[in-house]
């Protein structure tokens, strides 16, 4: 679970977050918005990117903020990228492979089952030992999804992970997020705007809009909440 | 693994293997003394150049300020090397370790600032140096802190270790030093550390979200290489044994360090030997065979400028090829 209590984030005279207060329930959760709705700024104050100037963010009872940055990803905060950030000259194995041995416990023979088990689990065996600059943008997005769910995460926040990814390995990554709570633990935050994809994987979504927090609930009641298609939906028709 | 490392697919053990038994035993028997005078100073400089090279190439952090823990190593090595008795190896490391504190040191803005700023401020901190090496001088065989001789009869050579007292037992010595530092550096290339570097380089934020502390692992980066520009220093003044000045280690001479290695390329620790076959082989044949003494004093820099503008404009085209440029 994921308070966040009165957030706000100031860019020069924007408020790109403006006193979000919500909980993520454990599980899989949908962050939707127009963008510029301040959905990756929530990210960023999650990971330690962007200080906020007002609120707190309490997970397991932990006020994330008090932590500095890349100790968030050791204690398990993991995220993916809008772009992809992948290594590009170290090997799949290898990309992964640095995310653990920074981020999590374990020995060299635990880490290498560690590595090679999500490699699996995320479909990347067959290339496990490439060097990712000769694969597919297809490739380097399951890259980053198997860097954010490798060891013992406790929350995955995943940035547009299926942004321009063909159907079918949208279906496939649906498969792969839906799974990812019952196999980690973790929450997961869900942020696209593949509405499909949010309701395919997600049971519960928080709506922003112009960095306030719009709607909260199950998925399928907040995608037919009026505030919510004025906001977002509304948009899309337009 | 360490053939992607070294940065050259055709690396194997049994090339480099190959090279260095080249080295320690038919080179001697090819080349006159002259000759592996200067082979032993592109093996010194290659250290030096390996340094800048694994900064920028493998961390994305441009130092201009290299010369500063190269000077320092040799200073301390040199001024050791007159007043104690301790082994000429272990004198190499303290050095290295003296020059990897400055390094460090010279590596704190670079948290700060990155790209031309860092650039500029590691240039600055190595004039910042120079000016220091400039006051103190080399010893020389002299009392006191500094070492230095008060007459010219009373001068004497930078002592060599005893096992390598003659130019080509030096140049044997020096070839094995360089070998154990270009391994030193492929060893944190091909682990951990080489596997953050790589990370920090490629994107900051990335390396956050991985759990992987950017501010230890960019001063372990400069700390790595002044070690490794340090104690190429104590060797470089072992070498020389006489006249050792400050021009060497000069503001001039940080610029032509900085252009060779780009010349040589950054990604590749073969291309620190190519820069310090440029700088201290090609140079010397053209200055003795081709263009003459005063030719090159007065164009040196000019023509590697050229040379260094011609790789950027290179890389910047395959940079864009490979879609790694907007």
């Amino acid at each position: 679970m994921i308070e966040i209590t009165d957030l706000s984030v100031q860019f020069g005279g924007v408020r790109s977050l403006d006193e979000v207060t919500l909980t993520f329930p454990d599980g899989n959760c949908g962050l939707i918005g127009p963008n510029g709705a301040g959905k990756t700024t929530l990210f960023n104050v999650l990971s330690g990117f962007v200080t906020p100037v007002t609120g707190r963010v309490v997970i397991d009872d932990v006020d994330l903020l008090d932590m500095a940055d890349y100790r968030r990803a050791r204690w398990g905060v993991r995220r993916t990228f809008q772009t992809v950030q992948t290594i590009e000259s170290l090997t799949v194995y290898e990309n992964v492979r640095t995310v653990h041995e920074h981020a999590a416990e374990g020995s060299r023979s635990e880490r290498q089952d560690a590595v090679d088990d999500v490699l699996a689990f995320v479909g990347l065996s067959d290339v496990r030992d490439s060097v990712v600059r000769a694969l597919s943008q297809r490739d380097r997005r399951f890259i980053e999804v198997a860097r954010a769910i490798v060891g013992a995460p406790r929350v995955v926040l995943l940035d547009e992970p299926a942004a321009g990814l063909p159907e079918e390995e949208t279906d496939h990554l649906a498969q792969i997020i839906r799974s990812v709570p019952e196999r980690t633990g973790a929450t997961v935050i869900l942020v696209d705007h593949d509405m499909s994809l949010v309701q395919a994987c997600c049971d519960w979504t928080a709506v922003l809009d112009f960095g306030r927090l719009v709607a909260a609930g199950p998925t399928a009641e907040v995608l037919h909440d009026e505030r919510v298609l004025a906001a977002y939906v509304g948009e899309e028709g337009a | 693994m360490i053939g992607r490392v070294l940065g050259h697919k055709t690396f194997q053990p049994t090339i480099v293997a190959g090279l260095m038994v080249f080295a320690l035993f038919a080179m001697p028997s090819i080349f006159d003394a002259t000759w592996i005078f200067n082979f032993t100073q592109m093996a010194i400089y290659s250290m030096v150049a390996a340094s800048v090279g694994m900064l920028y190439g493998r961390v994305g952090l441009v130092s201009l300020g290299q010369v500063a823990p190269y000077g320092i190593g040799a200073w301390v090595t040199i001024r050791l090397a007159f007043a104690t008795d301790i082994p000429y190896p272990l004198l190499l490391i303290i050095g290295g370790g003296v020059a990897a504190v400055i390094g460090v040191l010279i590596g704190l803005p670079a948290l700060r600032v990155s790209g031309l700023y860092l650039a500029l401020v590691t240039l600055l901190l190595a004039v910042g140096v120079e000016v220091i090496l400039f006051r103190l001088k080399f010893a020389n065989g002299g009392p006191g802190f500094n070492g230095l001789a008060l007459t010219m009869s009373d001068r004497a050579p930078v002592p060599r270790p005893t096992f390598a007292e003659g130019d080509v037992a030096f140049f044997r010595f020096v070839v094995i030093v360089a070998f154990i530092i270009f391994m030193l550096a492929v060893a944190f290339l091909a682990t951990k550390p080489g596997r953050a570097w790589a990370s920090v380089r490629q994107s900051e934020p990335s390396a956050l979200a991985s759990g992987i502390s950017i501010t230890r692992y960019k001063l372990l980066a400069f700390g790595l290489a002044a070690f490794m520009a340090g104690v190429a220093g104590g060797l470089f003044g072992a070498h020389v044994q006489w006249s050792i000045g400050v021009d060497q280690f000069n503001r001039q001479a940080a610029l032509f360090l900085i252009a060779v290695v780009l010349m040589g390329g950054i990604h590749s620790l073969w291309g620190a030997l190519l820069a310090a076959f440029f700088a201290k082989i090609l140079l010397d044949f053209l200055t003795q065979n081709v263009i003459g003494h005063q030719f090159w004093n007065d164009f040196a820099l000019t023509i590697f400028g050229i040379g260094l503008m011609i790789n950027l404009i290179q890389t910047t085209k395959a940079m864009e090829k490979k879609g790694l440029l907007e």
